[in-house]
C-alpha cells in the first residue's frame, strides 16, 4: 500500500502567552491507501484539533503535513479549499446537513459546489449512495424529516460523494443508538473494502474502534500507541 | 454562479415570513421613491406651464441703437438724443427670417408682431394699453387666445380688436362696439370690439388689446418689418439650446425664456433637491434594512456556513449566495414597489390636466426604470458587508457552535 499522507511533528498551540494551550505536542503520523484506522484517547488528547488539521480546516503551529505528496502547511486558502472538496470527506457527529435542503441536495453538494451547478451525473451518484445507505426511499425528503441515524447515513454519503481518497469521521457514531451506530460502521466498513477509501475514526467506544484493522491512541498530544 | 443562485434562492423561501417582510420593506421604500418622483416632476410641470405655458419660449426683439449724437469737428459732443421710452427699433428683414426659424428643429410656431402703448378711449373713459399686433391666423401661436375667449371670435382682422374681461368691464364695453385706439405715436384708429378673454392673469386680462398686423403697422407708423418675433417650442426645457442655434443660424438676438427667469429656475432646483433628499433617505432606508436582514441572516446561519467551506465551498461562493440574496430581495422589492407606485398613480389625471388645487402627481415621471436599479444597488451594496462577514467564516468555530 502507499503513503496516503504522512504528519511530522506536529505542533498545535491555542492563544498567546500565559493563557497558551499545547495541545498537539510533536505528533506524528503516516497513514496508507486504504487504511481503515480507529483514533483513540481520552478527552482533550488532541484527537479533534489532528482531524481538523488532516482535513486542512486549520494550519499547525508548527510541523510539516503532506498528503497526495502535496505540502498542505505551504498551500493557500484557495488551494486547500479545492484539495478538500476533491480529496477529503467530512462525517461530523452531528451530522451537519444544510437544514433547508433535501437528502439529495445535501449529497451533491460538494460535487455542484465545485461544477457550479447540480448536473444530471452527480444526481444519479448522489441518488446511488444514498439508496447503497438504505435511503432510496428518503432521497428526497426534507433533511428535518429524517431521523438521526439516516441523517448520519446521509452524511457519510455526502463525505463518499466527491470519491475523496480520505474520509475523517469525527464520533460519527456518538449520537446515535447502537443499532444505528452499527449500521454506520458496517457501511463503513463496506465502502473501505470496496472502494479502497482510507477512513480516520475518531471514537471514545471501543467496540467501534474494534471494527477498525488499526488503532491509534493519542494522548498528551502525541500518538502513544 | 448558477448553484449560487439556488442557495441564495433556497436561503430566501426558507424563511417565507422573514423574506416577505424585507421585501415588503423595500418595496415602501421604492413606492415613497416614485410617489416622491411623480410628485416634484409634475409640481415642476405644473409650475411651468402655469408660469411659462402662455410664454414665448425664445423671444428675438430688434436691438435698440444707441442715441444719436451731434459731435463738432473738434470732437465735443454738441447735441445727444436722449433715449426715448418707446421702441423704435425694427426688424426689418423679419420676413426673411421666419420661414427659416420655422424650419429649426423643436420649433412649434411663429408669431411676427408689433408691440406698442396706446390709449383706448370710450366716450370720457380713457384706459392705458399695451397693443400687441398679431399676424392673421396665428392669434393662438404663443398664447392660448382661442383657448381664453369667452365671448367673440379669435381671429383679429384690419379694423378689430380683442380686449380683455377686465378692460371691457372697466370700459363698460360689449362685442361690436367701437372704441378709439390712439397710439403712442399719436396715430389713432376706431376699432370694434371683436373678441373677450379671460386669462386669470390680472394685467393682461386688464391692460392687454390685441389687434391684427395691419392695424399695428398704421398705429405704430411701421411699413414693414416687425417689432419682435416669438417663438414657441415642443420643449420649453429645450430653450436655450434652440434659441443658440437660432442666433448661429440668422444672427438675431434670440433670447430663451430662462434669461431673466432665474428666480424660478432656483425654486424649481430647490425642489428639485429636495425630491433628491427625499429620495436618497428612501434609498438609505433601504440599504439599512437590507444590511441587516443579512447580517442577522448570516449569524444564525454561521454553522451552514462552515459546512459548506468543509465541503469546499470558497470565500468566493459564500460571498455571491450572500450578495446574490441582497441583490434578490433589492429586485423582488423594487419590481413590488414600483408596481405599487404606478397602480397608486394610475387613479390621478395626466398632466395635461393638471388644475388648480389638484394634486400634480404625474405618472409618467415616477422614475420606474431608475428606482429598480438603484434599489437593486443599494440592496447589492447592503448585501456586500455581511457578505464578507460570512465569507470570513472561520469553519473550525462555526461548526463546533
Amino acid at each position: 500500500m502507499s503513503t496516503l499522507l504522512e504528519v511530522r511533528d506536529l505542533v498545535k498551540t491555542y492563544g498567546t502567552g500565559e493563557a497558551a494551550t499545547r495541545v498537539l505536542r510533536g505528533l506524528s503520523l503516516h497513514l496508507d491507501t486504504g487504511e481503515m484506522a480507529a483514533l483513540l484517547g481520552p478527552s482533550g488528547s488532541g484527537k479533534s484539533t489532528l482531524l481538523t488539521i488532516l482535513g486542512t480546516l486549520m494550519k499547525p503551529t508548527s510541523g510539516s503535513y503532506i498528503m497526495l505528496g502535496q505540502d498542505m502547511i505551504a498551500a493557500d486558502d484557495t488551494a486547500l479549499t479545492d484539495f478538500r472538496n476533491a480529496h477529503i470527506g467530512f462525517v461530523f457527529q452531528f451530522h451537519n446537513l444544510l437544514p433547508d435542503f433535501t437528502a439529495l441536495e445535501n449529497v451533491i453538494f460538494p460535487t455542484a459546489v465545485r461544477e457550479g451547478r447540480e448536473t444530471p451525473q452527480a444526481r444519479d451518484r448522489g441518488r446511488v449512495l444514498l439508496t447503497r445507505m438504505g435511503l432510496a426511499e428518503r432521497i428526497d425528503f426534507p433533511t428535518a424529516k429524517l431521523s438521526g441515524g439516516q441523517k448520519q447515513r446521509v452524511a457519510v454519503a455526502r463525505a463518499l460523494m466527491n470519491s475523496p481518497e480520505l474520509v475523517l469521521a469525527d464520533e460519527p457514531t456518538g449520537n446515535l443508538d447502537r443499532a444505528s451506530a452499527m449500521q454506520v460502521m458496517d457501511l463503513i466498513s463496506e465502502i473501505n473494502r470496496e472502494e479502497g477509501t482510507t477512513f480516520l475514526i475518531s471514537t471514545h467506544d471501543e467496540k467501534i474502534a474494534a471494527v477498525c484493522r488499526r488503532q491509534i491512541v493519542v494522548g498528551d498530544g502525541v500518538v502513544t500507541g | 454562479m448558477l448553484y449560487g443562485l439556488k442557495i441564495a434562492t433556497r436561503y430566501l423561501t426558507a424563511n417565507k415570513a422573514q423574506t416577505a417582510l424585507l421585501v415588503a420593506g423595500v418595496a415602501v421604500g421604492v413606492f415613497i421613491f416614485i410617489f416622491m418622483s411623480a410628485l416634484i416632476g409634475g409640481l415642476a410641470e405644473f409650475i411651468l406651464s402655469r408660469t411659462v405655458g402662455d410664454l414665448s419660449h425664445i423671444t428675438i426683439e430688434a436691438e435698440t441703437d444707441d442715441p444719436a449724437l451731434l459731435i463738432s469737428p473738434e470732437g465735443h459732443v454738441l447735441v445727444v438724443a436722449e433715449r426715448g421710452r418707446t421702441r423704435t427699433a425694427t426688424l426689418a428683414e423679419a420676413a426673411t427670417w421666419l420661414p427659416l426659424i420655422e424650419e429649426v428643429s423643436g420649433v412649434r410656431a411663429v408669431s411676427p408682431q408689433i408691440t406698442g402703448a396706446g390709449f383706448l378711449t370710450r366716450g370720457a373713459q380713457v384706459a392705458q394699453v399695451s397693443v400687441t399686433g398679431l399676424e392673421l391666423g396665428r392669434e393662438s401661436a404663443i398664447l392660448d387666445l382661442a383657448g381664453y375667449m369667452v365671448d367673440g371670435d379669435v381671429r383679429v382682422g384690419p379694423g378689430l380688436i380683442s380686449l380683455g374681461r377686465d378692460l371691457v368691464d372697466d370700459l363698460a364695453l360689449s362685442l361690436g362696439q367701437t372704441v378709439r385706439l390712439e397710439s403712442s405715436k399719436g396715430v389713432a384708429a376706431i376699432l370694434t370690439l371683436s373678441g373677450i378673454f379671460e386669462t386669470g392673469n390680472g394685467a393682461m386680462d386688464g391692460a392687454r388689446a390685441f389687434v391684427s398686423l395691419s392695424t399695428a403697422r398704421t398705429l405704430f407708423e411701421m411699413p414693414q418689418g416687425v417689432s419682435q418675433i416669438e417663438i414657441k417650442l415642443n420643449d420649453l426645457n429645450a430653450a436655450d439650446a434652440t434659441a443658440l442655434r437660432i442666433r448661429a443660424l440668422t444672427g438675431l438676438d434670440a433670447v430663451p425664456w430662462t434669461d431673466g427667469a432665474e428666480q424660478l429656475m432656483e425654486a424649481l432646483n430647490a425642489q428639485a433637491q429636495t425630491g433628491y433628499f427625499l429620495k436618497t433617505f428612501a434609498l438609505i432606508t433601504i440599504v439599512i434594512g437590507v444590511a441587516s436582514a443579512l447580517l442577522l441572516s448570516t449569524y444564525r446561519r454561521r454553522p451552514e456556513i462552515g459546512i459548506m467551506r468543509a465541503m469546499g465551498a470558497g470565500r468566493g461562493f459564500v460571498l455571491f449566495v450572500f450578495v446574490t440574496q441582497g441583490a434578490l430581495i433589492g429586485l423582488m422589492g423594487g419590481i413590488t414597489g414600483a408596481a405599487l407606485g404606478y397602480l397608486a398613480l394610475l387613479p390621478f389625471p395626466p398632466r395635461e390636466a393638471f388644475r388648480p388645487g389638484m394634486l400634480p402627481l404625474d405618472i409618467t415621471q415616477g422614475s420606474y426604470g431608475l428606482a429598480v436599479t438603484l434599489t437593486v444597488i443599494g440592496a447589492i451594496l447592503a448585501s456586500i458587508l455581511p457578505a464578507r462577514s460570512a465569507a470570513r467564516v472561520d469553519p473550525v468555530t462555526a461548526i463546533g457552535q
